[in-house]
């Protein structure tokens, strides 16, 4: 996986790095995906972790691939930063991997600490380092509480395995439940929903875009996995408890990325917010505490992470003078100049929006009809209302782009990567209406029971 | 029929509109503008086709499709029955008409006005095709991107408020619908609305599920008091925009209680029966009495269009043959009757560069022509008699009359205010004195602009004196609808 460390040439180390991904994707693709538990039975592997590798991988390659220009124009061009990320996606294998406490916080810090690291590797740059600083402190307390969680967790079920720990959960176990709460707790931070989302905005803001959207994709992935993989097999004995704190946490996360983000003008922080809302929706899935309800809320995390390699791409293209924008009154009318990049920013957003017969519409449109399966009428209704108020800061945007009048000009870019990874995001987006279920089938295998 | 007619008739516009997004864009040449004429004609073409060989005589949905989409749960299926075809021909009708009023008034991004245009087609015609619940979501919200970038991009001063609140206005009422249809998946098993109108839908349901629906027909009827989008959003269209506002966007909503609400709830559509009549009421007579005072031109058309769904509304929750054939009449005449009052605006709109009343007067002395069919469609959109509009009205008043004395009585009063505002506004504008030195040097209508008016004028006449094609063609399905509806309130009386 790690076998890369040779002289100062990032070009190598980078391509080098894209290479190995793209051997690991065929690696857990030609592996077989049967139950198989090895190490104590502390690491798994099953379709659900190789799903979950297979996402993060290809995510990875993208934001990575489109990434490239930005990184060399920026001066972040060291040849540690594809070794960071490498080194942070292993400790993600080793989260969705996981079968055992122990394991899992071993791969959860491993994947922390290269964050810290990738978030204020612009050195020079103060919101970087601020951003970082802000991120490590914050998580640092978060994993405490996690790590204290788990300890918790081992003192009343006298077991790290998940397995065992699900067999000697119940009810009863006032201790397990406290466990339980802390867990959540730390696993809410790392998926940045409400009220432990208060990093995001700034680390989204502060860190280089390239880092921004591998910050709103790939752990965010790697976070909802894990998540799904706690309700699902240590704790699916105490489904009451922790239903509600999903529910509330699902619901609270809804409403602020829809409410708070109407304010922005920074893409990114608006990217921020409106990330929060995103795994809102996705929790909404997990609270339903059924299969079908996990399903949706996969299906959802992988829309999301298309549509996000599809925005933040867009954020490469824009820029003049060696300089890239972030503003949104930036933007102001390039459907005049630019009126691709225009296009592929209306259907982006549009989509994230959840407007049919975008991807985003499909991918709501599971998770409220795993949610009202459940008669769970309040949450479906309040969720569906928050689509509507978020729509309008996206529709903010697409009027800033199509109806004002044009300010400036962008750079001409060749920035052929972004491009390509825009224009795959744009045709999954608008042809996914054709073939809806085509990952409902894929997502269909990855819970045997 | 294996060719799968519907779908090529739904997607026709939609790949035209990616031949001309290919297209090179040069001044002086017209290509975009050709292809999408050519490709909306023969849509047309097509629809009349379907309607030709529609066979009338069964209330059974033809031309059906089917295929597995969403799981196998949920399938994409088309038909078309006596009421959707009209409303697919009105379509297709008003969308070429609608391009070639294009070349006269739109200036700037011409090939992406046409791309939108056609895309918005694409999506009505899916509107009044579908069968399955889910998949007529996805055409009724989908409508809303390019009507939203319509009125945004080539829309007046005050587009974006306009924009905006058309847009979150319509997407406020169908999120709960789409939650009512997921409940509905729920509850029955099936989103496909064939399927659905036998499986009798509990009645505990029903009044939620009609409300959820409700609210988005509503909105997109629109009825007071949640039609004050509607008033913006046509004044600050541009001309094309408000004609399929008008024409067709406006006629989903009736659409949509004739196919959904009626046959699937049929105890909560009597028990709510008072709510629409008391709503119809109003804004008949209140949007009547504001249309009066408008000193816009667009504004009041605007205003006069929700007190005509106003009696669409009335006619449909009278579940009686004549109040029902008389809405659906009544929404393809106002279809007509609003896209040529528009036009007729369009076309000063586009000389003078003003929508006000106050600008114009005496109008008759120099554009004859155009004050002529102006007069024309004014007439018929108070519901002069050998118009289209007289039909749809008289026999929705009937309609009422069955069902409720009172409503019927104020009904026929919004007829007269109809009347006023119509009338006034003819005053205002043709007749009176010129003030306006402009006016004494504009053109009259070139032979593009008499080309369409006059297409609209001779239908409006056509059908104030045969209505027989529109009659006979949903008579059947009409029939049908009200025979279901009748066992089912029966059936409710004896459990």
């Amino acid at each position: 996986m790690i076998g890369v460390f040779i002289k100062k040439s990032f070009n190598l180390v980078f391509n080098l790095s894209l290479l190995i991904i793209i051997l690991t994707i065929a690696i857990i693709l030609n592996g077989s995906n049967n139950i198989e538990k090895i190490f104590l039975e502390s690491f798994t592997r099953d379709a659900f972790s190789n799903f979950f590798k297979i996402l993060i991988l290809s995510s990875s390659f993208f934001v990575l691939n489109s990434s490239k220009t930005f990184i060399i124009d920026n001066n972040l061009a060291k040849f540690e930063y594809p070794i960071i990320v490498l080194l942070s996606i292993l400790g993600m294998f080793f989260m969705v991997s996981s079968n055992d406490i122990i394991l899992f916080y071993l791969g959860l810090e491993l994947q922390s600490l290269s964050l810290y690291i990738l978030a204020s590797i612009d050195r020079d740059n103060l919101r970087s380092s601020e951003s970082g600083i802000k991120y490590f402190v914050l998580s640092a307390l978060s994993s405490g509480l996690l790590l204290y969680g788990c300890s918790l967790l081992y003192g009343f079920t006298g077991s790290t395995n998940f397995d065992l720990i699900a067999e000697q959960l119940n009810k009863e176990n006032t201790g397990a439940v406290f466990a339980m709460v802390f867990i959540l707790v730390g696993l809410a931070f790392k998926v940045s929903a409400v009220p432990f989302h208060m990093w995001t905005p700034d680390v989204y803001e502060g860190a280089p875009t390239s880092i921004t959207s591998f910050f709103a994709v790939v752990p965010k992935v790697a976070g909802l996995a894990v998540l799904i993989k706690f309700m699902f097999i240590p704790f699916s004995n105490i489904l009451a408890e922790w239903q509600t704190i999903i529910i509330f946490i699902s619901i609270a996360s809804m409403i602020l990325g829809a409410i708070a983000a109407i304010g922005q003008i920074n893409i990114k922080r608006l990217l921020a917010y409106s990330s929060i809302g995103h795994i809102g929706y996705a929790l909404a899935g997990v609270a339903t505490g059924v299969i079908s309800g996990y399903e949706s809320a996969i299906v959802y995390i992988s829309i999301y992470v298309i549509m996000n390699i599809g925005a933040f791409s867009c954020l490469y293209l824009l820029k003049k003078d060696n300089e890239y924008k972030e503003s949104i009154s930036d933007l102001s009318g390039i459907s005049k100049k630019h009126p691709i990049l225009a296009l592929s920013f209306l259907v982006i957003l549009f989509s994230l929006a959840g407007v049919p017969p975008l991807g985003g519409f499909f991918a709501k449109f599971y998770v409220f009809s795993a949610v009202i399966e459940q008669k769970m009428y309040t949450l479906a209704i309040i969720g569906l209302l928050t689509t509507v108020i978020s729509a309008f800061y996206y529709l903010k945007i697409i009027k800033t782009i199509y109806f004002d009048d044009s300010v400036m000009t962008f750079d001409v870019t060749k920035n052929k990567i972004a491009q390509f990874s825009i224009f795959v995001s744009c045709s999954i987006l608008l042809t996914f209406f054709l073939y809806p279920s085509v990952l409902n089938n894929l997502v269909d295998t990855l819970f045997i029971k | 029929m294996n060719f799968p007619i519907l779908s090529t008739l739904i997607f026709l516009p939609l790949i035209s509109s990616f031949f001309i997004f290919l297209s090179k864009e040069q001044k002086n040449n017209n290509s975009a503008i050709y292809i999408s004429l050519f490709s909306s004609l023969a849509t047309f073409l097509l629809s009349l086709f379907v309607w030709h060989s529609l066979d009338l005589t069964s209330a059974e949905f033809q031309f059906l499709e089917e295929k597995a989409w969403i799981n196998d749960f949920i399938k994409f299926k088309l038909g078309v029955d006596g009421i959707s075809i009209l409303f697919i021909v009105l379509t297709t009708f008003i969308t070429p008409i609608c391009i070639i009023s294009c070349i006269n008034s739109v200036k700037n991004r011409v090939k992406e006005f046409l791309i939108a245009i056609l895309v918005l087609e694409t999506f009505m015609i899916g509107v009044f095709c579908s069968l399955d619940l889910v998949v007529f979501y996805l055409f009724f919200e989908a409508g809303l991107i390019p009507m939203f970038l319509i009125i945004g991009v080539w829309g007046g001063p005050k587009r974006v408020y306009s924009a905006f609140k058309f847009f979150l206005f319509t997407l406020l009422g169908s999120v709960l619908m789409l939650v009512a249809i997921i409940a509905i998946y729920w509850i029955t098993g099936t989103t496909d609305v064939t399927q659905i109108y036998e499986i009798k839908i509990p009645k505990n349901y029903q009044n939620l599920l009609w409300l959820a629906f409700f609210s988005s027909f509503a909105v997109k009827m629109p009825m007071w008091p949640v039609h004050t989008w509607l008033p913006d959003a046509h004044v600050e269209a541009p001309t094309a925009g408000s004609v399929i506002l008008a024409a067709i966007l406006l006629k989903m909503a009736g659409y949509g209680f004739l196919r959904f609400s009626l046959p699937m709830f049929p105890l909560a559509s009597e028990y709510f029966t008072p709510l629409i009549f008391m709503l119809s009421i109003i804004a008949i007579i209140y949007t009547s009495l504001v249309a009066l005072m408008q000193e816009d031109m667009k504004k009041l058309i605007a205003y006069s269009s929700v007190a005509h769904m106003g009696y669409v509304t009335l006619g449909i929750f009278t579940f009686t043959k004549q109040g029902i054939e008389g809405s659906i009449f009544q929404m393809i005449s106002h279809g007509l009757i609003s896209a040529a009052l528009f036009l007729c605006v369009g076309v000063v709109y586009d000389r003078l560069h003003s929508r006000m009343i106050s600008t114009y007067g005496g109008l008759i002395s120099y554009l004859p022509k155009y004050s002529f069919l102006f007069i024309v469609f004014a007439l018929a959109g108070l519901g002069l008699p050998g118009t289209s509009g007289f039909l749809g009205e008289f026999l929705i008043l009937a309609g009422t009359f069955q069902k409720n004395y009172l409503a019927s009585m104020i009904g026929t009063f919004g007829v007269v205010l109809g009347a006023a505002y119509m009338l006034w506004l003819i005053k205002r504008v043709i007749f009176g004195n010129t003030n306006n030195v402009e006016i004494k040097n504009l053109n009259d209508i070139n032979n593009l602009e008499s080309l369409m008016l006059i297409i609209l004028a001779l239908l409006i006449i056509l059908f104030g004196f045969y209505p027989a094609p529109l009659i006979d063609t949903v008579n059947i399905s009409v029939d049908n609808l009200i025979n279901n509806y009748t066992i089912a309130i029966q059936n409710s009386g004896v459990n």
